[in-house]
């Protein structure tokens, strides 16, 4: 008689142990949020789709020579990165509410900051995921050259503060009446040096400027990106407690 | 509500009095300045107001902390305060600004550090509100407002300083006159007085509103304990 298949198949990390160690709790956040979104892909299909309709739309708001768009390139992609980013920070802490995930992973055993770098990675990942699929077709779409070993390297730290910053404000947004709504309205005013220094370092890579006239930005991205993580990592325990 | 302390009924009246002075020796004490006239007078007000706003930006941040730290709700209070009067200052402040910006610049408005931040710290302080209109748990409310003022408190400084980065590495000719636009001018002892007295005065004036706010805050909050406890 042939039996079901019916085992179960998750890897040891998620089985909870009386007392996970810490990067043992990040990893089992990050790894639900990558295997959650790889079953029902409905996170990341919406980020990108909206990131390439924003590209779209920039498209006909703004229409340009081929020389202005190219000066304009920083700036649309930045644009798109943070509406995109929004929209994936958002759905990341909303689900976790609304399914009760979030009050399950706090009676767990582990540090609450664990938590929030577990959710900060998986919103990454996201972010990233996006932005590898953004760059090609902008490319294509705009026969610009976007393959810059420094644009690649400012658009990760540019998504790790973005990321950093966004995930503590949707703990917040999300507890909230006004949610959705919420989080963009929080989150621009202060993610503003990340959206310029990443404008200007990206400007600069493209523009094939010398290392040493870029530099300036990216100290500003990897100081913003220090600072914050470190202190949402701080203030994070106040976000959340009940 | 409790009935205002004699002191607070002093400084009433003490602080409407330094404003009508203050006005008075921006109008009739002070010189006229060479080339702006009329123009300059509003020079005064407009830095005493944005003084009274960085009072209450750095009351609010110090609160927010003190909040975290002990939980006390009272520092929430004093947080709301501080940051309704920087808002309303600031905004006069820009108002002001933009006066005195369209003759002498040409242009009401410029992205230039100082001003840009301002606008920056104006939608913070907005995001602010709007955070504390979704809560209904005054714990809750109290704990991510406070969490929300440090995280804007230490963006500003970073913002402003990479606006300035932004502008000088690649100048930006603003409006039509870019030298008089870095704004500063030569001032007399009698200007210089008047201006620290406006600055004085303002700051006279704060303490008088902060104060004020805080009694309303503490009101509010027995309201809100009362409708709290009628649902129970």
């Amino acid at each position: 008689m042939n039996r079901p298949q019916t085992t179960d198949r998750r890897p040891s990390s998620v089985v909870r142990r009386p007392s996970s160690g810490f990067l043992k709790a990040i990893a089992a956040i990050v790894w639900k949020d990558l295997a959650a979104e790889l079953r029902s892909r409905e996170l990341l299909s919406a980020m990108l789709v909206f990131a390439l309709l924003v590209i779209l739309i920039f498209n006909f708001a703004l229409e340009l020579d081929p020389v202005t768009r190219r000066m304009a390139t920083p700036g649309i992609l930045w644009a798109t990165f943070a509406f995109a980013g929004t929209l994936g920070l958002n759905r990341s802490m909303a689900v976790e509410k609304d399914r009760g995930c979030l009050d399950g992973l706090l009676l767990a055993p582990v540090d609450r900051s664990a938590i929030y770098f577990g959710k900060t990675i998986s919103n990454l990942a996201f972010m990233l995921i996006v932005e590898v699929v953004v760059l090609p077709v902008y490319s294509v779409l705009y026969n610009t050259n976007l393959f810059n070993p420094g644009l690649i390297v400012v658009i990760l730290l540019g998504s790790v503060g973005y990321v950093a910053v966004g995930t503590l404000l949707s703990s917040m947004a999300v507890q909230t009446r006004t949610r959705d709504v919420l989080l963009p309205i929080l989150l621009f005013p202060v993610v503003i040096p990340i959206l310029i220094a990443a404008v200007k370092a990206s400007s600069g890579f493209l523009q094939g400027l010398s290392l040493t006239e870029v530099m300036p930005y990216i100290n500003l991205l990897i100081v913003y990106d220090v600072i914050f993580t470190a202190v949402a990592y701080m203030v994070f325990d106040y976000v959340v407690e009940e | 509500m409790k009935p205002q302390p004699m002191v607070l009924k002093v400084l009433n009246v003490v602080s409407v009095l330094l404003f009508l002075a203050a006005l008075g020796m921006v109008f009739l004490y002070a010189p006229l300045e060479a080339t702006m006239n009329y123009v300059q007078k509003i020079f005064y007000f407009h830095i005493a107001t944005a003084w009274v706003g960085m009072l209450g930006f750095i009351a609010a941040a110090v609160a927010g902390v003190l909040y975290l730290i002990k939980h006390d709700q009272k520092w929430d209070i004093v947080e709301l305060a501080a940051v309704e009067i920087s808002l309303v200052f600031f905004l006069i402040a820009i108002a002001a600004g933009s006066i005195w910006a369209r003759p002498t610049w040409g242009a009401y408005w410029t992205w230039e550090p100082r001003l840009t931040t301002a606008a920056i710290l104006e939608m913070i302080y907005i995001a602010y509100l709007l955070l504390r209109q979704g809560i209904d748990d005054p714990d809750r409310r109290a704990r991510f407002s406070a969490v929300y003022t440090l995280v804007g408190a230490i963006s500003v400084p970073i913002t402003f300083m990479s606006i300035r980065l932004f502008r000088t590495i690649h100048p930006v000719v603003i409006g039509t006159n870019s030298a008089a636009s870095q704004g500063s001018f030569d001032m007399t002892s009698k200007m210089l007085a008047t201006m620290f007295f406006a600055l004085f005065a303002f700051s006279v004036i704060f303490v008088n509103l902060f104060w004020h706010r805080i009694r309303l805050g503490q009101l509010a909050q027995q309201v809100e304990q009362l409708k709290l406890e009628e649902l129970q």
